[in-house]
């Protein structure tokens, strides 16, 4: 391997342990238990739906209604506790169960009605931003609240749900980490095993990458395709069952830059390793990265309006990486 | 007749990089003939036209029109000085968008001393007028998006006559339309024929050959491998020439098979076409040839499921074999090494152990869990088999020469035992020696299948088959055991009619 290789393949994994070298030296505290946890967490729903949107990304297809699925969940799951005054459970299952219909929905438009990608889940996610209000008449949901035909909802969320969003396990250090981390990782290893070691995760690849050529080794494409979408869609309706978890009550304003930092992560993640393609590893390596360089600037007292502006620096620097340099994004 | 050429070329040459596409053409173009050029896949055309029409720089020679140096440097260079050429995929020659009047005067929106703003009223008059000239029967404010692929490419054609043309260049331009849609596009040439418009017509297809063809000139690896012109035109001769015949018949010993793997009775695989039976046998390597459009992709792919035949029945040893897809036709035990690797068979991103893999997953994998290791000793079995050349089965396919790559999906389909293994067009871009390797491996693991091969080459055909069918007009004409083949028999064939001289 050339010294070029090595920087294609080692870039970004080397950017990011001087990153935390960095910010071990200038940020007081940095490196602590409690730092690294509050990183995790801080990614953990964004890792979520980051994972989902690589599964999109490895047949040749994009997800951009992964941020309204989340928020269309976090609102259903208040809606279902509050209003309909049920249980943990069956709020759980109702989420999982609006992020596969979408992503059924996503895929027969894109697969059946032709409907070219970004624009299907373009479309879908302005329905869902508009469908979550309506309900509720634009009101977020919470205990106490007046609907829209005088009555108060007197549900609250039970306490199982909410310890999805405040529970932490103990790991040498009691109370230390939440949920949504774990669930995080689980979900990482999860799809990684799934897209690297399992037939379906090499046929999806294969679709990606030239969809004719899977078609005539046997692949049903279409089905493929359409698996994609309903894992996008179910990992992003996971990602809004931590959200409102964390929040404890349906908010209609929350959950603005969910898609934009999912993209991010999974774009990112082409740069990790060299890989210079959707992969689940990157995926996680990217949504880490993100959340490492705004935790070490904010303990560096940045002021919070500069983080969208580093988070873009990083993600035209991850794609240089990976268009530019390797060469092999034409692939 | 060389005096009153409107356009020659002689002794036109270009390589790319150390590989020579043109050696040395000639070529006359006259006034109100139709000059057909006919040459099989690689044979140079599209590289001869690209020249013409101003889009590579030649390599060497000279051009003439009308008696004045030719030489242009862009597209725009060759149109204006009256060389117009309407490029085989029609959408390249219209904007989908614009409406039909729009498209017509398309290149006066451009250039030097064009409006700047855009007048409908004018645009509409200009294209009446462009319309009238050809008799155009088209609504002028259609969108050509709207149109029919025939109608599209009349907008395509009425929009390169526009410049009033001394030599219109037609490269297959029947390849996409029906045969109605056909006959308009010979009734447009006709007239443009009576203008006095020099054609050179780039064309397989027989039928088009025989309606229009004043001359015919035939190429063949890089140079004029015929030119009749006399009538009536010896049109077995044009094939022959353009096939080339260099064959050495003792290559092969003919085998025949005893027991029968594929049955096909009345197969139809395109309206109005005859049906088409055959049978396959065990051991045996079939070979079907014909010239390009004839409907040979059709029926390897409707033999593996990916297209439905409109009529008729197969059976596979002896059970009935209708497959619905490329999945049903695999379990089955067919396969299909198809045609235009790049497309339908290279997986860009996999490496070569993951390409060969592809079809086989289910079968390499614990619970759908894939067993690596028996991937990669099948990778690394098939690499030794089929002598690919690479480093490791970790080799992208990149990194592979042409042959090499077509040996790694003959691998994968090899991977495994079929019944029925079909290869279309599988020597396209394929170097002798690795062709030669695939033939030869071919042959020597025939036995306990059928083998299919589609070749346009007759060459191909003559040194890798028992048996070799002929096909035209998307069914079988003829059918000859590659042990005393008569040629002209088979030319004839191949051209599409009856045997005219006896010699």
């Amino acid at each position: 391997m050339t010294l070029r290789d090595y920087a294609i393949r080692y870039g970004f994994i080397v950017l990011l342990f001087g990153l935390v070298a960095y910010f071990a030296i200038a940020a007081d505290g940095f490196v602590s238990p409690q730092s690294a946890v509050f990183i995790f967490q801080s990614v953990a729903i964004t890792g979520v739906l980051a994972l989902g949107v690589t599964a999109t990304l490895v047949v040749g297809g994009f997800d951009l209604s992964i941020g309204s699925v989340a928020t269309s969940a976090m609102m259903a799951a208040a809606y279902v506790m509050v209003v309909l005054e049920q249980n943990a459970l069956v709020a759980v299952i109702a989420c999982l169960l609006i992020g596969a219909l979408v992503g059924l929905i996503n895929g027969w438009l894109i697969v059946y009605m032709r409907v070219p990608d970004l624009l299907a889940t373009l479309g879908m996610m302005f329905l869902l931003v508009g469908l979550q209000r309506i309900p509720t008449e634009g009101r977020s949901i919470a205990t106490g609240m007046t609907m829209p035909d005088g009555s108060v909802a007197n549900g609250k969320f039970s306490d199982a749900f909410l310890a999805l969003g405040r529970h932490r396990f103990d790991f040498f250090i009691p109370n230390l980490i939440p949920v949504s981390v774990v669930v995080l990782l689980v979900l990482a290893l999860l799809i990684w095993f799934f897209l690297e070691y399992t037939r379906f995760g090499r046929m999806m690849y294969a679709v990606g990458s030239n969809e004719r050529a899977a078609e005539l080794a046997g692949a049903p494409v279409k089905a493929y395709k359409i698996w994609a979408y309903v894992i996008s869609g179910v990992f992003a309706s996971i990602g809004g069952i931590l959200l409102a978890a964390r929040l404890g009550r349906g908010d209609i304003a929350s959950g603005n830059n969910l898609l934009l930092d999912a993209v991010a992560a999974a774009l990112i993640g082409y740069a990790v390793l060299g890989a210079a393609k959707p992969n689940a590893f990157g995926t996680a390596v990217g949504a880490l990265f993100v959340g490492i360089l705004l935790q070490g600037l904010t303990m560096m007292n940045a002021p919070y309006y500069t983080q969208d502006f580093v988070k873009g620096v990083v993600l035209v620097v991850a794609l240089v990486f990976t268009f530019a340099l390797s060469g092999r994004g034409r692939g | 007749m060389v005096g009153n050429a409107v356009f020659r070329v002689e002794g036109l040459r270009k390589s790319f990089g150390r590989n020579e596409v043109l050696g040395g053409i000639a070529l006359d173009l006259h006034a109100g003939e139709v000059t057909v050029l006919m040459g099989a896949n690689g044979a140079g055309k599209s590289t001869l036209v690209k020249i013409v029409s101003g889009v590579y720089e030649r390599g060497g020679g000279t051009m003439t029109l009308a008696g004045a140096e030719f030489a242009p440097n862009t597209p725009a260079e060759a149109i204006r000085a009256g060389v117009v050429t309407v490029h085989q995929n029609i959408n390249d020659g219209v904007v989908a968008d614009l409406d039909v009047a729009t498209n017509l005067t398309l290149d006066r929106l451009s250039g030097r001393g064009a409006p700047t703003l855009f007048n409908p009223a004018r645009v509409r008059r200009e294209a009446k007028a462009v319309a009238d000239r050809m008799g155009l029967a088209i609504d002028l404010k259609a969108r050509v998006s709207d149109l029919s692929l025939a109608d599209r490419q009349m907008v395509a054609i009425a929009r390169a006559l526009a410049h009033q043309p001394k030599v219109l260049i037609l490269d297959e331009p029947t390849s996409s339309l029906s045969s109605a849609e056909a006959d308009r596009l010979f009734a447009l040439v006709d007239r443009l024929r009576e203008q006095g418009v020099a054609i050179l017509y780039i064309s397989h297809r027989m039928s088009d050959i025989r309606r229009l063809a004043d001359r015919i000139v035939s190429m063949r690896d890089g140079v004029v491998s015929g030119a009749f012109d006399t009538k009536p035109l010896d049109y077995e001769g044009a094939v022959n020439a353009m096939l080339g015949r260099k064959i050495h018949l003792d290559q092969i010993v003919a085998r025949s098979s005893a027991r029968a793997v594929l049955n096909v009775e009345g197969l139809r695989i395109a309206h109005g076409a005859k049906p088409i039976s055959l049978t396959l046998g065990d051991g045996e390597v079939v070979a079907i040839t014909g010239l390009v459009g004839v409907g040979k992709t059709a029926l390897a792919e409707t033999l593996f499921g990916v297209r439905r035949p409109l009529d008729g029945a197969m059976t596979m040893n002896g059970k009935p074999y209708a497959p619905r897809s490329a999945g049903d036709a695999i379990a089955a035990g067919v396969f299909l090494v198809a045609k235009d690797r790049a497309t339908s068979g290279i997986i860009g991103g996999f490496n070569i152990e993951r390409n060969v893999s592809l079809p086989f997953l289910k079968r390499m994998s614990n619970f759908s869990v894939l067993k690596r290791r028996l991937e990669r000793a099948t990778a690394r079995r098939q690499i030794e088999q089929l002598g690919i050349v690479c480093r490791s089965e970790k080799d992208e396919m990149s990194a592979l020469s042409g042959g090499n790559q077509q040996k790694v999906m003959v691998a994968r389909w090899m991977a495994q035992n079929a019944a029925l293994f079909i290869l279309d067009e599988p020597f396209q871009g394929v170097d002798i020696s690795a062709r030669r390797d695939i033939a030869a491996k071919l042959r020597a693991s025939a036995n306990g299948r059928a083998t299919l091969l589609f070749l346009t080459e007759l060459d191909e055909a003559l040194e890798t088959a028992d048996r070799i069918l002929v096909m035209s007009e998307h069914t079988i004409v003829g059918e000859h055991r590659n042990a005393d083949v008569d040629l002209d028999r088979l030319l004839a064939e191949v051209a599409g009619g009856p045997l005219h001289n006896a010699a």
